[in-house]
């Protein structure tokens, strides 16, 4: 599906880099363990998280990752924000949980597994 | 043998906050030198992980990446407590982590054995009270 796709599913807020609502993503994971990400995660284009810190913008970056997308509602902050920004990153929010949210998208056809590996 | 390409870094030791700035600019740097996207991952989550540990650890210190034709090498230098068991500390799950940094994500015992897997070879000099320095190389695939 495409961003925007995933976008419209959470019912989401999009807080930077409308421009890459267009790309595509195969697939997701969903975790507040930043070095599981760093350690399992393979070409998932997505990350769904209740973590708000810069930390989560920095693990996208070394993934290479598309879109985050924070849970609960919560806020990222200005400099979450730019930092993401500044690497091209989409940076989403939903009032959903991670459970929830993560169903969602599953339901739909985005699963945890990459397709180019 | 040509002169490798080298970038230095000082690691700030003092928030965790913006821990990860170095590995972030080695990923630029590296996209700009036209590296494959496999290598270029592997190169900068191994030295964002170490970046992590030197100022969870370590209160910071130095990096420097020296881009050779065929590899590239990460030294990673602190002068913080050191290690006191290199094998206890290369398990996944073992660490001495603070609860403040497992809250942000860090912290799981993951750093190590990930440096390791995204690297071909690494190598811990370490001595307690002194400091330690992480040497890890990736081939240029
Ligand atoms: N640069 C360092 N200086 C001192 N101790 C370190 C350093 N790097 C790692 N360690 C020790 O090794 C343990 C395991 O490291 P790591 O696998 O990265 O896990 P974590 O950082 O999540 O604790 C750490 O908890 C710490 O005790
Ligand atoms: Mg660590």
């Amino acid at each position: 599906m495409k961003v925007k796709d995933l976008k419209e599913l959470l019912d989401a807020e999009v807080f930077c880099c409308e421009d890459n609502l267009e790309r595509q993503v195969d697939s997701a994971c969903g975790c507040d363990l930043m070095s599981d990400v760093l350690a399992y995660v393979k070409d998932q284009g997505a990350l769904l998280t209740g973590l708000v810190n810069p930390q989560v913008v920095r693990t996208a970056v070394m993934m290479d990752m598309i879109c985050i997308v924070f849970v609960r509602s919560k806020e990222p902050t200005e400099d979450i924000v730019a930092l993401a920004r500044d690497n091209g990153i989409v940076v989403l929010n939903t009032s959903k949980r991670l459970y929830e949210a993560c169903g969602i998208l599953y339901s739909n056809g985005l699963t945890g597994k990459a397709t180019k590996s | 043998m040509s002169e490798p390409l080298v970038f230095h870094f000082d690691i700030d030791g003092e928030d965790f906050i913006s821990a990860g700035q170095a590995s972030i600019q080695i990923k630029k740097n590296l996209r700009r030198l036209g590296l494959s996207p496999e290598t270029i991952r592997r190169v900068s989550i191994a030295m964002y992980e170490g970046e992590i540990n030197m100022v969870i650890h370590a209160k910071g210190g130095e990096a420097d990446v020296k881009v050779y034709e065929d590899r590239i090498e990460i030294i990673l230098a602190d002068k913080g407590p050191g290690i006191k068991n290199i094998d206890e500390a290369m398990q996944e799950g073992f660490s001495t982590a603070s609860d403040t940094i497992r809250s942000l994500g860090f912290g799981a015992g993951m750093g190590l054995p990930n440096m390791k897997r995204y690297s071909d070879s690494m190598d811990i000099d370490t001595t307690v009270g002194v400091g330690t320095t992480v040497t890890m190389v990736i081939k240029i695939q």
